[in-house]
This record gives C-alpha cells, sequence and structure tokens, in this order.
C-alpha cells in the first residue's frame, strides 16, 4: 500500500541520515517566503519545530490551548534528557544509546528512527547550551550527568529537577526571537478542533478561540502536530489538566492511522492516590532511583502495623526488608526499566506488602545515600566521619542540591519529610509511546500532515526509556523536521496561499460547530467530570499495568456504552461565545471515549507482552513479559467510521543492526 | 471541614465583577486548593449554575498557570509554593477564604479569576533570547566552561515560572523581579554577554509600556514569588541597565 510506506533510507545504517539529508528536496530561502506552516502544540517538539522553521525562511503559525507557548506540558519533565556525548568517558556511543533505545523499547520500535534519534543527540545539548541553557554542572565548569533506568552510563543531562522548564524556556525563546522578527504568529488560547483535507493534502486547520468562543479557519501549506500524549484518557496521570488526543484524534478521523495505542508508560514512581478528590497524580523523577532505594517490608506482621500506624518505616531493621526490585534484578537494581519497576510494585503489592491504607504504595529511600553522600563529604572536608549528627546534615545537603524541588514538592503534597522517612510512591500513567503512525520524514498517513514528539509513534517501541522524550521532542523539531518537510514542500513554491473559502474548508468548520452545537444543547444531568471518570475507571482497571483478554473484550463494550450514555446525558453549563472551561473538557473526553475503546481493541489484538504492555495470558515463569515474534509489528489502525470498525494495518519490523534477544535486566 | 467562601466573579473583561459567596462542606484537608475548588464547581454544574472560571494545568507548580490571589497574597498563605500545590490543611474548619484574580493594568480580568498575561510574553520578545541560530551547527558544549557557582545561579534565575505573582503582590504592580530574573540568567552566562546592552534596554522598554509600575524595593515580590526568585537579580539587573545606558 503506497500510503503506508515507512520510506526509510537505503544504506548502512549509521550513513542513512546523512544520505538521506543530501538526497531530499530542499526549498531555496526566497521560495520559502512563499510557504506557510501551521504548528499545533509549542511543547518541546512543537516549540522547537517552530522556531527552527521560522529561522529557516518558512512563515509559522503556532497554535496552543494555554495562555502562553511556555506552559506547555514539557515545562514538568523533571529529570533529564539523553545524548551520547561520552563526557564521562564510560563507554557510550551513538551505538550503544541506539541499542539501549530498541532493548528498552522491548524490539518494537522503528530501527532507522532510533538510530537517527541517537545520532542526533548530540547536538541538541550543543544547540541548548549556546541557547543558555543552565544545565547542571561539575566544579570544573563541564557539564554534569547522571544516570536513568534501563542502562548502564551516564548519559543524562539535567538541570536539578527542572530539566523539561529549562529546556522549554530555551525553545519558547528561541520562538520569541522569530514572533519578535514577525516570522511566527503565535495564537494562544487556541484550540484545534479540525484538520482541513483539500485534494488529498492537509492545507489547514479549525480553530476555537478559547477566550471569544469564534470559531476560525487557518490555512498553510503543511500542518505539523506536536500536540503531546494522550495518558489523560485515564483520567488520572501525571499529565497537566489539559493534554489532550483531540488533534491527534481529528486527524485519526480525517485518515492518519493511529499506531499501537496501547502502548503506555506506567511510571513507578509516583505519589499514591490519597482520595476521591483527586485530580491528577504527581510524578517523583525517576533521576531518584539513582540514589533511592525501594522496598517493602519483608513480613505481614510489619505491613500491617504499619498500616495501622503501629510501626514507622525507619524502625524495620535491615533484614526485615525487602529490596525487591535488588533481589530481582542484580544487575540494574533499583534502575532497571520503567515497565519492570512498575509491575514489580504491583506484584508486590497484590501479594499485600502496600505500605499504605489503600495497600497501593511502596517506600523509595533516601537514608542510605544521605549517609552515604554525608561521609564522602566528611572525608573530603577533613571532618569526623563517625559523627553521626554532621554526616547526616552533610548527606541532606548534597541529597537537597541534587533533588531538593522534588523533596518540597513531596513534601507540600503528602505532609511527610522525605529526608526523615522513606518516600511512599506508586506507579501511574505518564506517557504513551502510542500516537499517529509517521514514516521516516515524520509524516502520517496524509500528505502534509505530520506528527512530532509525543504526539507521534515512532521511537520508543513498546517502552520508553527515562530521559528520552526530551530527547525525542528536540530531536524531532530541532534537526529532523526541518529537512524532512522541505522534501515535501518543494512541490509547493508555485502553489500561492491556501484560500479558507473553500468547500472543505466550510465543511470541517460545520462539523466543529455542529459538534459545539450537540455538546451544549444536550441538557443532560451529568458533569463532564462525572464521565471522565469513569473513562479513567475502566481504563485503569482492565487496561492499565495488566491486561487480560477478558477485560479487555469488557472494557470495549463498557466504553462504547459510557460513550452513548455521555452523548445522551452531559450537560455542559453556559455557551459557546465565551470562555468556557466546561465545553472545551466536553469535546477532550468526547475523544478520549472514542480512543479508548480503540486502545483496548489494540490491547487485545495483541496477544503477547511486550514492554509496557502486559498481557497476563503471556508471561515467562518468573513472571516476566513474553514476547512474541509474530507480533513483531507496527499496528496501525485507520479509521473507517467508528472505533469499533477501525481497519488493522501492519508495519513488519526488521532488525538487521541488533540482535533481537531476551530483553533481561538480572 | 466547612468553609465559607468569597469569590470574585466577573463574566468578562468588560463586567464590572463582583465578590460572591459560597459555603462548601465536608472539605478534606489532603485535598489540593484547586481541588476543593474543583468540588465547588462540581456542585455549581450539579445545580445549574456556571462553574467559577480559573486557570491551572499542570497542578504541580512548574507551568505557573494558576494565579490566586488568597486572603490577600498571591497563591495564598504558605511560602514558596504555587496555589495548585497549596493543600486544605493550610486552612481550618470555619474559616472565611476570599479568592480573587491577580490585579494590574497590565493583567486585565478575562472572566472570573482568569487574567491575560500576554504582556508577560511580549517582554521576552522583546529581548529574552540568544540569537544563536537552532541549526545544530553550534560549537561542543563543553567547549566553554562555566563556574559552577554561576551555572547554579543562572539556573535558579531560570526558575522564574512567569506567574504573575511578584506583579501582583506589588503595589505598583512592577514586573521587576520577572524581567530581572531573565535578564540575569543571560547576564551570568557568557553566551549571554554579546546581546547584553540591547537586551536590557529593549525589555525595560516593553516593560514599561505595557503600562507595569515603577520599582520601589519594597521586596514584596520576592516574599511572595512561588520560587524563591530573589532581590539580588533586580540589583544585577539595575547594574545592568546602567551599564547599557552608559553605552548606548
Ligand atoms: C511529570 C513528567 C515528567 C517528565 N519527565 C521527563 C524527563 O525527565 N525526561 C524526559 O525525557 N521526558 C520526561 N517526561 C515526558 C516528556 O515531558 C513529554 O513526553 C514531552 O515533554 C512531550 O512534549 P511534546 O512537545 O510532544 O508535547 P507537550 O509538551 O505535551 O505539548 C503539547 C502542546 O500541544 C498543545 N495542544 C495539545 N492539544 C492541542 C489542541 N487541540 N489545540 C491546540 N494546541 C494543542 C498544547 O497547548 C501544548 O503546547 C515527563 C513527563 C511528565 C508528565
Ligand atoms: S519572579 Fe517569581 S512571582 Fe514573578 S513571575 Fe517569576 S516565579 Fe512568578
Ligand atoms: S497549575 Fe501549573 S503552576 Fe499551578
Amino acid at each position: 500500500m503506497s500510503v503506508f510506506d515507512a520510506k526509510t533510507p537505503d544504506g548502512p545504517l549509521a550513513e542513512k541520515w546523512t544520505n538521506h539529508k543530501n538526497k531530499i528536496n530542499l526549498v531555496n530561502p526566497a521560495n520559502k517566503r512563499l510557504i506557510d506552516v501551521i504548528i499545533v502544540g509549542t511543547g518541546l517538539a512543537g516549540g522547537s519545530a517552530a522556531a527552527t522553521l521560522a529561522e529557516l525562511g518558512y512563515n509559522v503559525k503556532a497554535f496552543c490551548f494555554q495562555d502562553s507557548p511556555r506552559r506547555a506540558h514539557s515545562i514538568a519533565a523533571q529529570g533529564g534528557i539523553n545524548a551520547a556525548k561520552n563526557y564521562q568517558g564510560d563507554g557510550d556511543s551513538t551505538y550503544r544509546l541506539f541499542y539501549d533505545t530498541v532493548k528498552g523499547g522491548d524490539y518494537r520500535s522503528r530501527e532507522e528512527n532510533v538510530y537517527r534519534l541517537a545520532e542526533v543527540s548530540t547536538n541538541i545539548i550543543d544547540q541548548c547550551v549556546a541557547q543558555g541553557v543552565p544545565f547542571a554542572r561539575e566544579y570544573g565548569g563541564l557539564l554534569d550527568n547522571r544516570s536513568f533506568g534501563g542502562v548502564l552510563v551516564s548519559r543524562t543531562f539535567y538541570a536539578k529537577g527542572q530539566t523539561g522548564q529549562q529546556l522549554l524556556l530555551g525553545a519558547y525563546a528561541a520562538m520569541n526571537r522569530q514572533i519578535a522578527r514577525g516570522k511566527i504568529k503565535m495564537y494562544t488560547r487556541h484550540e484545534m478542533l479540525d484538520v482541513v483535507i483539500v485534494d488529498g493534502k492537509a492545507r489547514g486547520i479549525i480553530a476555537r478561540n478559547l477566550v471569544t468562543g469564534e470559531i476560525e479557519r487557518h490555512s498553510a501549506h503543511a500542518v505539523v502536530l506536536g500536540t503531546g500524549g494522550y495518558g489523560n484518557a485515564f483520567y488520572l496521570s501525571t499529565y497537566a489538566m489539559g493534554s489532550n488526543v483531540t488533534a491527534a484524534w481529528k486527524a485519526h478521523k480525517r485518515g492518519a492511522y493511529f499506531a499501537n495505542p496501547c502502548y503506555t508508560q506506567i511510571h513507578p514512581t509516583c505519589i499514591p492516590v490519597s482520595g476521591d478528590h483527586q485530580s491528577k497524580l504527581t510524578l517523583m523523577s525517576e533521576s531518584l532511583r539513582n540514589d533511592g532505594r525501594i522496598w517493602v517490608p519483608k513480613h505481614k506482621e510489619d505491613v500491617q502495623a504499619i498500616r495501622e500506624g503501629r510501626l514507622k518505616p525507619t524502625q524495620i531493621p535491615e533484614e526485615n526488608r525487602d529490596y525487591y526490585l535488588e533481589r530481582r534484578y542484580p544487575a540494574f537494581g533499583n534502575l532497571v526499566p520503567r515497565d519492570v519497576a512498575s509491575r514489580a510494585a504491583k506484584e508486590r503489592c497484590d501479594a499485600g506488602y502496600g505500605v499504605n491504607q489503600t495497600g497501593e504504595a511502596v517506600y523509595l529511600d533516601f537514608a542510605a545515600a544521605i549517609e552515604r553522600y554525608g561521609k564522602e563529604q566528611a572525608h573530603v572536608k577533613g571532618l569526623d566521619e563517625n559523627n553521626k549528627e554532621l554526616v547526616q546534615q552533610l548527606g541532606k545537603e548534597v541529597v537537597s542540591n541534587k533533588y531538593g524541588n522534588l523533596f518540597q514538592m513531596y513534601e507540600k503534597i503528602v505532609d511527610q519529610n522525605p529526608y526523615e522517612t522513606p518516600m511512599m510512591i506508586y506507579p501511574a500513567v505518564h506517557y504513551t509511546m502510542g500516537g499517529l503512525w509517521c514514516d521516516y520524514n515524520l509524516m502520517t498517513t496524509v500528505p502534509g500532515l505530520y506528527a512530532i514528539g509525543e504526539a507521534n509513534f515512532s521511537d520508543h517501541g513498546a517502552n520508553r526509556l527515562g530521559a528520552s522524550a526530551l530527547m525525542q521532542g528536540l530531536a524531532d523539531g530541532y534537526f529532523v523536521l526541518p529537512y524532512t518537510i522541505g522534501d515535501y514542500l518543494a512541490d509547493d513554491i508555485r502553489t500561492g496561499p491556501i484560500s479558507t473559502e473553500s468547500p472543505e474548508f466550510e465543511a470541517a468548520e460545520k462539523n466543529v460547530r455542529d459538534q459545539i452545537d450537540r455538546l451544549i444543547n444536550s441538557n443532560g444531568n451529568k458533569s463532564v467530570d462525572h464521565f471522565h471518570k469513569r473513562l479513567g475507571k475502566i481504563m485503569w482497571n482492565k487496561c492499565g499495568m495488566s491486561r487480560n483478554a477478558e477485560d479487555l473484550a469488557s472494557a470495549i463494550t463498557e466504553i462504547r456504552e459510557l460513550r452513548e450514555e455521555f452523548w445522551k446525558d452531559v450537560k455542559v453549563p453556559g455557551t459557546a461565545t465565551e470562555y468556557n472551561e466546561e465545553l472545551a473538557k466536553a469535546g477532550r473526553v468526547a475523544d478520549f471515549l472514542e480512543l479508548g475503546e480503540l486502545f483496548a481493541k489494540d490491547a487485545l489484538e495483541r496477544n503477547e507482552s511486550c514492554g509496557g504492555h502486559f498481557r497476563e495470558e503471556y508471561q515467562t515463569p518468573e513472571g516476566e513479559a513474553l514476547r512474541d515474534k509474530k507480533y513483531q509489528y507496527v499496528s496501525a489502525w485507520e479509521y473507517v467510521g467508528d472505533p469499533s470498525k477501525a481497519k488493522h494495518h501492519k508495519e513488519q519490523l526488521e532488525y538487521h543492526n541488533i540482535e533481537v534477544k531476551e530483553r533481561s535486566y538480572k | 471541614m466547612n468553609l465559607t467562601l468569597k469569590i470574585w466573579r466577573q463574566k468578562n473583561a468588560q463586567d464590572a465583577g463582583k465578590i460572591v459567596d459560597y459555603s462548601l462542606t465536608g472539605v478534606s484537608p489532603d485535598m489540593s486548593f484547586l481541588e476543593m475548588l474543583d468540588v465547588l464547581n462540581q456542585q455549581l454544574i450539579d445545580k445549574g449554575e456556571e462553574p467559577i472560571a480559573f486557570d491551572h494545568d499542570c497542578r504541580e507548580g512548574i507551568c505557573g498557570t494558576c494565579s490566586l490571589y488568597i486572603n490577600g497574597r498571591a497563591h495564598g498563605p504558605d511560602t514558596k509554593i504555587t496555589a495548585c500545590q497549596l493543600h486544605m490543611r493550610s486552612f481550618k474548619d470555619g474559616d472565611t477564604i476570599y479568592i480573587e484574580p491577580w490585579r494590574a493594568k497590565a493583567f486585565p480580568v478575562i472572566k472570573d479569576l482568569i487574567v491575560d498575561r500576554t504582556s508577560f510574553d511580549r517582554i521576552q520578545q522583546a529581548g529574552g533570547f540568544i540569537s544563536v541560530n537552532t541549526s545544530g551547527n553550534t560549537q561542543d558544549a563543553n567547549a566553554i566552561p562555566i563556574k559552577k557557582e554561576n551555572a547554579d545561579k543562572a539556573f535558579d534565575a531560570a526558575t522564574c515560572i512567569g506567574c504573575g505573582a511578584c506583579v501582583a503582590s506589588c503595589k505598583n504592580s512592577s514586573a521587576m523581579l520577572f524581567v530581572s530574573a531573565k535578564v540575569s540568567q543571560f547576564a551570568l552566562l557568557p553566551q549571554g554577554q554579546v546581546e547584553a546592552t540591547d537586551r536590557v534596554l529593549n525589555m525595560v522598554k516593553q516593560m514599561d509600556e505595557e503600562g507595569f509600575g515603577n520599582c520601589t524595593n519594597t521586596g514584596a515580590c520576592e516574599v511572595e514569588c512561588p520560587k524563591g526568585i530573589s532581590l539580588e537579580n533586580i540589583a544585577r539587573m539595575n547594574r545592568e541597565y546602567l551599564k547599557a545606558s552608559l553605552k548606548a
């Protein structure tokens, strides 16, 4: 099928990207001025793409639903960004980063894309430093690194616990420079509600001005979606409240295939749910696993005593603690990949060892790290290493320097001091590896429609390694899309401006207005959140950390029923011609209710376990994910009228440069 | 616990707006402040009334979207946190809580508790960047070592989340802390030196044009800043400005 060609270039792996760049069409600078590009999303992916395309000379229109591009969800990323710089001289290389990422993704990602990602990773750090991003440094003035899960080298660059913020502010600054030059026109508090396709090509979008409620038509020669992930389908997640699937889903309904929707990352270290009022979950960065040790009590009596408040975790002696990750995975210990760490926590909690009231929490303990650092500091400073108080104080200083803001965040939410008592953590929905299918050029199955960052599916397979999403977002936006989009736009230098008066724009606008009218006039009895929470429960219980055929089949039915009920009984207050958050939320939940069904369908089709997709029927005797060679493909779903009817396409995955092995972290 | 809430309601920018009273029961101390508002909104929706519009997104203190003036303080009674990080355990049963939007000429109200802060973006557009192309042809990141102390200070300044609490807390509605945070970040780094003169002059000019007031050194901004951005940054910006004015 012609639309479904990954277009990966020929030649040896290490030369593919360079060869490809040498061969693709370019648009000369004078002609770029004649070309308009719409970029939806100003996170790391969209922001970096907007800045770069504008700098190259294209006329960019950028959109985000927040009040400023600086507030995209990327701002919340904490731990760091990977790059194969090998500054630590610990044997890192482009190949090793490529290898770790493919293995981490459980051999379900596209080899060529991942290699390119590893290849451009080093440029990202150079670029960001040039922009003034204040990464952490060592005393000698050079850049510092830390380790993340699933790897044996230190390749993660960071800015305390605010790496995403610093990188996004870098991209935001680059955008600001282009806004000032008039090359980017920024539309904030705007929500894209449809893609417009003219003569088979993406030529614009319909957006709603969230302040006035106006429906606007915007045209361009190409449309880029950098609209992030869809984890909020689970209601509770570490995503920002506004993160949604709407842009990607509307694109899907207009012909873009949706790939691997069931690949979701459940992050092992998040603050546990505290009650029904909970609106979101907060991540405690994976970087904490560099120094924190994860455990539960060995004995159920201790668990009971803790839950009843009769015993404190600090009172449990070493020999009565089960450091289950260190026990099960001695090679990687606390730094196993996320999917493995999350399942292991669930396993302990399901077995009755959870340490909070709900039985859904494990400890993340810094006592050992505080002592180790304290002794080291005392030694360096020539002070008494046996002075317990001093060692504690020095150790806490080091830990505070590394993770201060995370500890503060934890304390504010839980009201416990993690310097004195171990943190309590539990897995939560955090990232979606699935997304819009795209080829090597990042183009979806709709010509002229691109997907970048978390919105696409390309690089992480069935499980993403920590610190790789930031890398991918910036790689796509700064270094990949700006080349590949030229190949497509080269044909458009004589097209001239795209009119918004065509029947296609008319029809798309009507489509949007009809949905809004339906929502506003539905006069039901239940709020949008009511439905969102119910959807979340189905997703978490039946499509969450572990799945089975029976649950998935019933999830499909339940979600469909919930969707029907939503359209009959949802209540949206206010009008469509004013600021109306409930209306915006209603549109997003309507799309989650469709995506949810496809999600479950995809998980049901994949009769294997891989990465974050764990099917109870397919596991090794030790409870590890059991992959099946038969499923070594990308599932790309085509929309044909209803999620239940989605047509299944397969992109076979081949690995020529890496041996497909059992993924072991023992 | 049970609370009386006095909340600013304003239909749109043109509306005069007024404080409206609500009472809320059964609030748990473990709720965040915004979750408490969610509960109130749910009740309003169920009763067929319009929910209270307020800005929020990350709900973990990093995006800078939430902007509530609670009992006369930006982001509420606790220090060094944003409104979304505030928990109801900071209040007690029977409390009356006033909730208002940021008030400043440069931050007009859009609806209820939501204000327009695009003036902040325009200040950044006037010079809050380093003019390097995003081409990938930059030098190796480790080619310029930077003293850890300076890198750390630059980072501290760069942690500003652009929330506007400094402006809301200042009796003059000055944006000095916000602007100085960006100017300082670049002033502390070698990469920022080339454009230092224009940057500070242009950003300050834009700040004035947006209608922010003058700084009279009251220090209220530092007290209420959720990220602990220090007044030192204002001093540094003043030095930069003076240097730049002499050159210009
Ligand atoms: C708490 C947390 C910590 C993380 N830490 C790390 C880390 O340490 N390292 C790492 O590598 N990754 C981390 N991640 C993952 C990473 O942050 C994200 O995957 C990444 O930032 C996504 O970037 P993006 O540009 O694709 O999308 P986003 O940053 O989500 O941006 C989406 C953009 O699209 C816009 N948008 C969405 N829908 C619409 C619409 N319909 N109309 C208009 N605009 C729209 C939004 O306004 C926004 O501008 C973390 C994630 C979380 C939740
Ligand atoms: S300086 Fe502080 S108060 Fe002002 S915008 Fe920045 S973070 Fe908010
Ligand atoms: S909602 Fe993001 S800082 Fe409060």
